[in-house]
């Protein structure tokens, strides 16, 4: 049996929200339209601890995570996600996010590593543009 | 002759994707309702069908109610924004909570974490309750408490409070959000499934008839599903099938209709397009009017009439020129005020940020004073009656809302649909349409697809740090900690036979916030006999 390197034809994206805030307008609008982009997408649903979305990720062996807050909680949660992906040795797998940011928070959290903050006003095309460009499907061992 | 069109205002159709003629004819009006009169539809306003108002004078006899929804942090820090809003002439109180009070969480909860008064106030005790009305009498005010999941219980805490103020049960006043199908529908927090959350919202609809008859129970809210990006239609039709829903339900437990009805009200949404939005409202008034009359027979005419709040909306606003925001509440109020609102909250210029500062709140409560005291809109009743185009408008939105009732009953009513997904996929399908309207330019939002500027100023937020939560925390657990731990459990054990039984759970829950329960232990209790709710992951 020769063990193969090939490369997965597109990004599989994990989209999320994290925390306890329930407004899902906005990321399942995000979610749709990178679906709709040929992006591959597992939607989580509402309601995520840190803890559940990293276990998720590594399971379901996807390549970013995509969250959605809008409860203020962002500094926290997602120190924490990336914390416990670190943890898990699972830093290759991008976050980015979204939702009500301030501006002045952009700056730390892509300090901690944060990919992307889209904030409101953002346009389906620059997220689309962002996960098509920077996320790189990443090789998959087959057997 | 063909329009002309520069591209900025085109292409004549509302938020609800309706068509606009370009002129509307007395025909018209007639055209849309068949057997129109303004006699049978519009009636005088005070009577039905209430499409002109549910009072007489209406804003002659009494302004509305200036309610701006506030909470952020710890009791104490929204206590001290109550003290400065009655301050500043706002007339009734609303309470934002925390989200881990939303959904029914201790600030102590490893879920709770990070969002401990961030974009709420964090409410956990009869300790902390006490703290956020200090010095404000509990008969002198009125209280809005946005609370869902929890609502039994903060319902409780509430009357406690009162009853330690001294003050008579019978004198306090408010309102309790208290609606859970908005919840599973737009808003999602929740805490149990929708058939006990159904008995639990007859519990505090039966407490209030009894104990508190000023408060109002539930708060039958569009605002929410809007805000998830529904459009007018589909706020006013889901939303008024959710009160006929609650009302089936309170009856189906034995209340009458009669004795609850004139006790719910209703919470809208008042978005940027004018005359759809005071179009919805008066044709919310109607509806209900009309539907709960065919419905339910009710003989008291107090039954029948609609009083609702609105609130401009959330999500109509941009972070982008974030002072362009005051020109549009400002309009958004006005459709309010036009459409025959009871009370009213504007939103602050900051909000697509962060929570309101107390300089951007308080300009949104001087919109509020300057409609109401220099416009003169207010000096006469429903002024946009007999507008061919306001008239159609109305017409056309209870037709719709109709369309969307037949389908509703044919599904087995709102519970079925919602387990069906189907309300929360409309929503979803409308918001998303809007979304490619405003990519594709089709639709303008000033400052965000047109008019764009390449460096924006920033404005001053209110910032939460990690202190607040800290501090919480730390409260909570040296309260915990000095309780009697027998009274305690008893009050629990008491309060878990009782939702076993499916007895009515209000004294329990009273007794339990005595014993200083705290409103995570309460509803560990709903959770752990009546389950919790979970939803599909559909998108």
């Amino acid at each position: 049996m020769t063990r193969q390197t090939k490369k997965s034809p597109r990004p599989r994206v994990l989209i999320a929200k994290i925390g306890l805030d329930g407004h899902d307008r906005g990321v399942k609008i995000v979610a749709k339209a990178l679906r709709d982009a040929g992006i591959e997408v597992i939607y989580m649903g509402l309601h995520n601890t840190p803890e559940a979305i990293v276990q998720s990720a590594v399971q379901e062996d996807v390549d970013a995570i995509g969250l959605s807050i809008l409860s203020a909680a962002h500094m926290t949660l997602f120190k924490q996600v990336l914390r416990l992906l670190k943890k898990q040795k699972a830093s290759e797998i991008a976050v980015f996010g979204g939702g009500i940011i301030p501006d002045k928070d952009i700056a730390p959290l892509r300090k901690l590593g944060v990919r992307a903050v889209f904030t409101p006003g953002t346009s389906m095309e620059e997220i689309i543009t962002f996960v098509k460009e920077e996320i790189k499907p990443h090789a998959v061992n087959k057997n | 002759m063909k329009e002309k069109t520069d591209n900025l205002n085109g292409p004549f159709k509302n938020l609800s994707g309706l068509k606009i003629d370009p002129l509307y004819l007395p025909a018209d009006v007639r055209k849309s309702r068949t057997g129109w009169t303004d006699r049978k539809d519009l009636g005088d306003p005070g009577r039905f069908p209430y499409t002109r108002g549910i009072y007489p004078t209406m804003y002659r006899g009494r302004l509305w109610t200036m309610r701006q929804f506030s909470g952020f942090g710890t009791a104490e820090d929204t206590n001290a924004r109550y003290h400065y809003l009655l301050k500043q002439g706002t007339t009734g109180l609303s309470v934002a909570f925390d989200m881990p009070t939303l959904m029914g969480y201790d600030s102590d909860h490893p879920k709770a974490r990070g969002e401990v008064g961030r974009c709420g106030v964090a409410i956990d005790s009869l300790e902390d309750m006490q703290r956020l009305f200090h010095g404000i009498p509990l008969d002198r005010v009125s209280t809005s408490m946005t609370i869902n999941g929890p609502a039994i219980v903060l319902l409780a805490l509430y009357t406690v409070v009162a009853d330690e103020q001294g003050v008579l049960r019978k004198k306090i006043r408010g309102t309790l959000q208290n609606d859970i199908l908005k919840e599973y529908i737009a808003q999602k927090e929740w805490i149990c499934p929708p058939r006990p959350s159904l008995k639990l919202i007859n519990d505090t609809i039966r407490f209030c008839l009894e104990e508190i008859p000023q408060f109002y129970p539930v708060s039958i809210s569009g605002y929410h599903i809007r805000e998830a990006g529904s459009t007018a239609i589909q706020e006013l039709a889901f939303t008024l099938y959710d009160g006929l829903t609650y009302v089936q339900s309170a009856i189906q437990a034995g209340l009458k209709v009669d004795d609850f009805a004139p006790r719910l009200s209703f919470f809208f949404n008042s978005h940027n397009d004018f005359f759809e939005e005071i179009a919805k409202f008066r044709a919310a008034r109607r509806l209900w009017a009309r539907e709960l009359k065919r419905r339910f027979h009710p003989k008291n005419p107090a039954s029948l009439a609609l009083r609702f709040h609105a609130q401009t909306a959330g999500c109509s606003l941009t972070a982008q020129q974030p002072y362009n925001n005051v020109v549009r509440v400002a309009l958004q109020a006005l459709s309010a005020v036009l459409g025959g609102a009871q009370s009213l909250h504007t939103n602050s210029l900051d909000e697509t940020l962060a929570l309101p500062t107390k300089e951007a709140v308080t300009l949104a409560l001087r919109t509020q004073q300057i409609l109401a005291c220099e416009s003169g809109v207010v000096n006469t009743v429903d002024p946009l009656a007999g507008s061919y185009y306001v008239e159609t408008l109305t017409n056309q939105y209870e037709k719709e809302a109709i369309k969307y009732f037949k389908r509703l009953d044919a599904m087995g009513g709102m519970v079925a649909a919602i387990e069906q997904g189907f309300p929360q996929r409309e929503i979803h399908h409308a918001a998303a349409a809007y979304q490619h309207e405003v990519d594709t330019g089709e639709r303008i939002i000033v400052g965000v697809n047109r008019f764009v500027e390449g460096h924006e100023i920033p404005i001053p937020t209110l910032k939460i740090t990690q202190a607040t939560e800290d501090r919480q925390v730390h409260r909570l657990k040296r309260r915990k900690a000095r309780r009697s731990r027998r009274r305690l459990a008893a009050a629990l054990s008491r309060l878990t036979g009782a939702a076993k039984e499916d007895d009515y759970l209000m004294p329990a829950i009273i007794e339990a916030v005595r014993a200083e329960a705290t409103v995570g232990e309460i509803c560990n209790v709903l959770r752990s006999v009546y389950g919790e709710y979970r939803e599909g992951n559909e998108f």
